[in-house]
């Protein structure tokens, strides 16, 4: 374990046996630790350091997936600490999106149940949802899943007690202290409060993955009455989200 | 001409994979791919394929296709798969050629859970990201198949036939683990514990994970952790204490703490483990994995090499000499 110099954090690498190496920055979902994952992880995709094959970053920790035919561990884990100290968040550099969002409305099966355990009107939920910007923290569980940072305290809710075998593809979703956006239908255990037109994830579309980790997320609220125009576009290839910034 | 395999029966766990993708685990795409990768590159380097092109995967069961369109080699691999051309009972760890409209049986062994038809010049369904390995949950690169399915393959008309010495087996072998990233999440003796006990593969297993049954490994401070990413190998302990070994399907975070991995030179014998298997773990440093790992490279380099050399005795010439072009022996004579 190594005390980094910026910060009280200390970075710990760990091994997950000779195929990965996990760069911890903590064990809390904080801005600030995001902020440093996603400065190694833009780091390392500039370098192409020999044995590393890709990096696959998470709230708090990078996961630097190895060769291990071609790695040599104990350099690349010294490459990694002194990396890890010296990578600065780059906050200017995210690209930011507009989503259009439907709350509820049809759109969002648990928005009003949600609504009543947070202790306010649907209307409030909804807008206070869509009042800040997120950070893709993390895409994981389904290819395109995107895992938002920056929910307002005032909006967790646990998890729901018997999960759904499956909920529609691009559900905004809320679980514990995260909230996320859909991509292809799944199982899920979190409450759909809205959807997006927006496929995060179109095989067959260039790109096919619309969003990347670290990018910024705005959600803006439609009346469920633009969806039907809205997801014609989106299926028929429009990305329906709007790119603000590079 | 284009040869296809027609899928006449089969059950639910076959499919078509390769050595899985890469380089897409950061939009949430698993490796998928193959289970046991080296059966699959036995099974390719038999009919003189390159070692990841893309096979039928089946699991625990045997299937029967048909090949229309012209003759083409094929193998299997995998312990104690065996195959059957029309009623031609083939040898083992050697091609053979399917003649035009020619059933083909393939039969499950009697351990192990996966193996692997390989036709010359590979199958050649649609690469999606990168590869041809289906990833069931999310659908990328296809569906598991069904009878009536028609799998393409590359040009047809190729008579390749190898043989290889039989693979070694190392079934008695302990797993060899490399302890964490989460193993300070457990206390010392539970770690020791978990590491010298005997573990039971539990009847529920697919391509994404197998369960094991054995003493408790209650974690400290409960078993829920902040997700992160995870890889086929990772030993994840969920909220009942016993051990969830994650597979080539795999999802790519998770949010369980994970008290070791199953290095990457084991994931194959791992994957062959059929339920009510009785398994042991070895621990051993990242060092010594990644040692492990270049030992199965050097290995799978002498296969290839020795396959090859084979090859050369395998022309044209030696081919109709033989009477090998009409694909009616079967490589063994």
């Amino acid at each position: 374990m190594k005390v980094d110099p910026l910060g009280t954090v200390p970075v710990t690498i760990r091994h997950l046996g000779d195929s990965a190496l996990t760069v911890e920055f903590g064990d809390r979902i904080e801005p600030a630790i995001l902020g440093r994952v996603l400065a190694l992880d833009a780091l390392l995709g500039r370098l192409a350091l020999r044995g590393v094959v890709e990096t696959v970053p998470s709230y708090r920790a990078l996961l630097v997936v190895v060769d291990p035919e071609a790695v040599d561990l104990a350099a690349l884990r010294q490459r990694l600490e002194a990396l890890a100290a010296s990578a600065l968040p780059e906050q200017c550099r995210a690209r930011k999106w507009e989503l259009p969002v439907v709350y509820g409305d049809g759109h969002g099966e648990d928005l009003e149940v949600v609504a009543a355990r947070c202790g306010m009107p649907v209307a409030d939920y909804a807008a206070l949802h869509c009042a800040r910007d997120y950070t893709v923290a993390m895409i994981g569980f389904l290819p395109g899943f995107c895992y938002l940072s920056g929910l307002d305290p005032r909006l967790a809710v646990p998890r729901r007690e018997t999960p759904r075998a499956c909920i529609q593809p691009s559900t905004i979703s809320v679980g514990g202290v995260q909230t996320a956006i859909g991509s292809v239908a799944g199982p899920s255990g979190w409450h759909a409060i809205g959807r997006t037109p927006v496929r995060p994830f179109d095989p067959g579309r260039e790109p096919a993955f619309l969003f990347a980790p670290g990018d910024r997320i705005r959600l803006v609220p439609v009346s469920a009455a633009d969806w039907p125009a809205l997801d014609t576009e989106a299926q028929t290839g429009g990305t329906v989200a709007r790119l603000v910034s590079e | 001409m284009m040869v296809v395999l027609e899928v006449l029966a089969c059950a639910s766990g076959a499919s078509v994979q390769d050595l899985g993708r890469s380089g897409y685990r950061r939009f949430g795409v698993a490796a998928a791919g193959a289970m046991d990768h080296d059966s699959l590159v036995r099974a390719n380097l038999l009919v003189g394929n390159p070692p990841g092109a893309a096979a039928l995967e089946l699991a625990l069961a045997g299937a029967r296709l048909r090949v229309l369109g012209g003759a083409v080699s094929l193998a299997v691999a995998g312990p104690g798969a065996g195959l059957t051309l029309g009623n031609r009972c083939q040898a083992p760890h050697a091609s053979a050629v399917a003649r035009d409209g020619e059933e083909i049986r393939v039969s499950p062994g009697r351990e192990g859970v996966y193996a692997y038809l390989a036709v010359a010049g590979g199958i050649t369904t649609p690469v999606v990201l990168g590869s041809r390995a289906v990833h069931l949950r999310s659908g990328i690169g296809g569906r598991p198949l069904r009878p009536g399915d028609r799998l393409p393959c590359e040009d047809g008309e190729v008579r390749v036939l190898r043989r290889l010495p039989p693979e070694g087996t190392r079934a008695d072998l302990p797993l060899r683990i490399v302890l964490g990233p989460q193993a300070d999440r457990f206390a010392p003796d539970v770690l020791a514990h978990f590491a010298a006990s005997c573990w039971r593969v539990e009847p529920r297993f697919d391509r994404m994970a197998l369960s094991l049954a054995g003493p408790p490994v209650p974690a400290v401070g409960g078993h829920d952790i902040v997700s992160d990413g995870v890889m086929p190998g990772s030993i994840q302990i969920p909220g009942n204490a016993q051990p969830l070994i994650l597979l080539r399907d795999c999802q790519t975070t998770g949010g369980y703490p994970k008290i070791a991995s199953v290095i990457s030179a084991d994931l194959d014998a791992l994957a062959q483990c059929r339920p009510g298997t009785m398994l042991r773990f070895a621990v051993v440093t990242p060092e010594e994995a990644c040692r492990a790992a270049r030992d199965r490279a050097e290995r799978k380099r002498a296969l290839k090499a020795a396959a090859e050399r084979e090859h050369a005795t395998q022309d044209p010439r030696f081919l109709l000499s033989n009477n090998l072009i009409g694909g009616v022996t079967d490589g063994t004579d």
